[in-house]
């Protein structure tokens, strides 16, 4: 599998996903800076996370406006994978790929900490390496994680199987609505996750649990 | 040149943890009789040409492209 990795100032968790997806898959991904207007052919473009442009205005609203995220979304279009982790979550909610919104952690406060979360859909590309309703340990690190969208949005994520990955076991950090912790597009191929599945693929980590995300997505799933 | 302000509030039924905290170190500052607390944001910005219908128009635009998210959020532009 072919991954690219999207770059921008401010960004700091790039570097944890590209020795993720090096370990899992074998393979370096490309890194592609923000200013770029073509992305290469890949089947995997990560937004990673961090704080794009130090959160001026709303967490990342100034990078889904570079020129690459047109390239993104034209890529999400075609049908490539595209997976934000935390700000880059934050970045596909400003872009419109995702519906909804993150906003202020309900405590005001930024939470560094493990959660427990639920596969509430296995049927996708990114969480075919779990069973489903199998609860998986994974850090979070975030200000603004906390997901809003309007009662019809939420309806229809929920109806349509979009809500993926759910805080588990009263471990929600941030006062997201309905313990919303992921959610994938109508179409499937866009993902959006404020956890951070790249910071627990190894014993030196702690534990594996995020390992199954990329297996999966590696096509590496047992 | 055109002087305008834009206004970005967060809409009625979205959560505000932040206008709750200022509300409460309010109260706790004795002012009491705040029933409510709801955080902005505020946008100064000049603009060229001395067009007020054409200024109004692109004010409305960027908001919608970039100062407001409008899934949280309501604007009101007001050329000054």
């Amino acid at each position: 599998m072919k991954s690219a990795i999207i770059q921008l100032p401010g960004l700091n968790r790039d570097r944890d996903m590209i020795a993720a997806l090096t370990k899992i898959s074998g393979k370096a991904p490309l890194t592609v800076w923000q200013t770029e207007t073509e992305i290469p052919d890949v089947d995997l473009i990560v937004i990673p996370g961090g704080f794009s442009y130090g959160d001026y205005l709303r967490c990342g609203a100034i990078a889904a406006r570079m020129p690459v995220m047109a390239a993104v979304a034209e890529k999400a279009r075609q049908g490539v994978l595209v997976m934000g982790v935390c700000n880059g979550f934050q970045v596909l909610l400003e872009m419109g790929l995702l519906p909804g919104a993150l906003m202020r952690n309900a405590s005001l406060k930024f939470v560094c900490r493990e959660v427990k979360l639920e596969i509430t859909n296995a049927n996708t590309a990114f969480t075919r390496g779990y069973r489903p309703g199998q609860i998986i340990r994974c850090p979070v690190a975030h200000h603004d994680g906390n997901y809003f969208a309007d009662p019809e949005t939420l309806e229809r994520l929920e109806g349509e199987g979009q809500v993926v990955f759910r805080y588990a076991e009263g471990t929600n950090p941030n006062g997201s609505v309905n313990d919303i912790a992921g959610i994938v597009s109508r179409s499937g191929n866009v993902l959006g996750m404020m956890p951070h599945p790249e910071n627990l693929i190894e014993a030196a980590h702690g534990g594996s649990d995020g390992r199954p995300l990329f297996e999966g997505l590696l096509g590496k799933a047992a | 040149m055109i002087k305008a302000r834009v206004t970005v509030t967060l809409k009625n039924g979205v959560l505000d943890p932040q206008g709750k905290a200022i509300g409460g170190a309010l109260a706790a500052l004795g002012f009491a009789g705040v029933d409510s607390v709801r955080q902005g944001k505020v946008f100064d910005l000049e603009l060229q040409g001395s067009d007020k219908a054409k200024a109004e128009d692109d004010l409305r635009t960027m908001c919608e492209k970039l100062l407001a998210n409008t899934v949280i959020e309501d604007y009101t532009v007001a050329i000054t």
